[in-house]
């Protein structure tokens, strides 16, 4: 195995989540590119950490850190997601202009 | 290395497999026309990418991902999708129209190139990731965390506490606004 491989993976499984989070219009899909985004990078620090082989696994630490953090923003995004659908009757991003000017 | 020896590597095979079923299921949740398969393709990519761990020995990532992400995350999403009434058959309106699609896929394919030519130049195809011979075992990372990273760790439990406040808070009703009846 070598690390360009996961590395190349990674990277266009975070090039293909950016292209979801521009294009999605449905707010609860727009979170869902950036999981497959976070699920990149993941596989880079663990990649890594086995690469450089290091006894304190400072790779897998901060992929657990990640994971962690993803499964906050995800509550906390469809807590939003859920608010601005009780208050505007839509989930559509696009909508959702009322600060824009 | 050129790409017959990389080939004639077993481990290798095992991450070509994985590597196409994660990188087409997540094409698949960025473009799917309907909300609950892209989730669907959301739980193989995450599983894909757990097996991926696995092969590089990362047990106790691997089975985290499946347990969080799979077991708990898949189901907030599709507890969203069912309050957020978007419709579960398939529609042409969940995602942007072409016009907005090509800068997307240029400015996408734009930034792969970049990293890619930048690891191409640090690393080129002679960085070998030694296979692990045995995986990396939970009290070696629960030491690692619990003596190196022991201030990242309490921080992340207080983001985990204040999501849970903040999610409960936004969640809930709010009694002192009078509901605006439809």
């Amino acid at each position: 195995m070598t690390i360009i491989q996961f590395i190349i993976l990674g990277a266009a499984m975070f090039a293909v989540g950016l292209f979801g989070v521009l294009t999605r219009r449905n707010a609860v899909l727009v979170l869902a590119s950036v999981e497959v985004m976070l699920a990149a990078v993941n596989i880079n620090l663990v990649a890594f950490d086995t690469y450089l082989a290091d006894p304190a696994h400072t790779g897998q630490v901060f992929a657990l850190f990640v994971i962690a953090l993803a499964a906050a923003e995800v509550g906390i995004g469809i807590a939003i997601v859920l608010m601005i659908f009780r208050n505007r009757h839509s989930a559509d991003v696009d909508e959702l202009d009322l600060m824009k000017y | 290395m050129s790409i017959g020896d990389w080939l004639t590597e077993a481990a290798n095979w095992v991450f070509l497999i994985l590597a196409l079923v994660t990188f087409i299921s997540a094409v698949m949740v960025v473009l799917s026309q309907n909300v609950v398969r892209a989730v669907l393709y959301l739980v193989l990519t995450l599983g894909g990418s757990a097996a991926l761990f696995l092969l590089l020995g990362a047990e106790f990532v691997g089975w985290t991902v499946v347990l969080v992400y799979i077991g708990a995350v898949i189901i907030l999403f599709l507890i969203g999708i069912m309050i957020t009434k978007a419709p579960l058959t398939s529609t042409a309106d969940l995602s942007q129209p072409i016009s907005a699609k090509v800068p997307a896929a240029l400015l996408s394919v734009l930034l792969f190139t970049v990293v890619a030519w930048a690891v191409y130049q640090s690393f080129g195809f002679d960085a070998l990731i030694p296979f692990p011979d045995e995986a990396t075992t939970t009290a070696d990372l629960g030491l690692s965390i619990f003596t190196n990273w022991i201030i990242p760790f309490e921080t992340v439990s207080f983001v985990l506490l204040a999501a849970l406040v903040g999610g409960i808070s936004l969640a809930r009703r709010d009694p002192t606004v009078v509901e605006e009846r439809r």
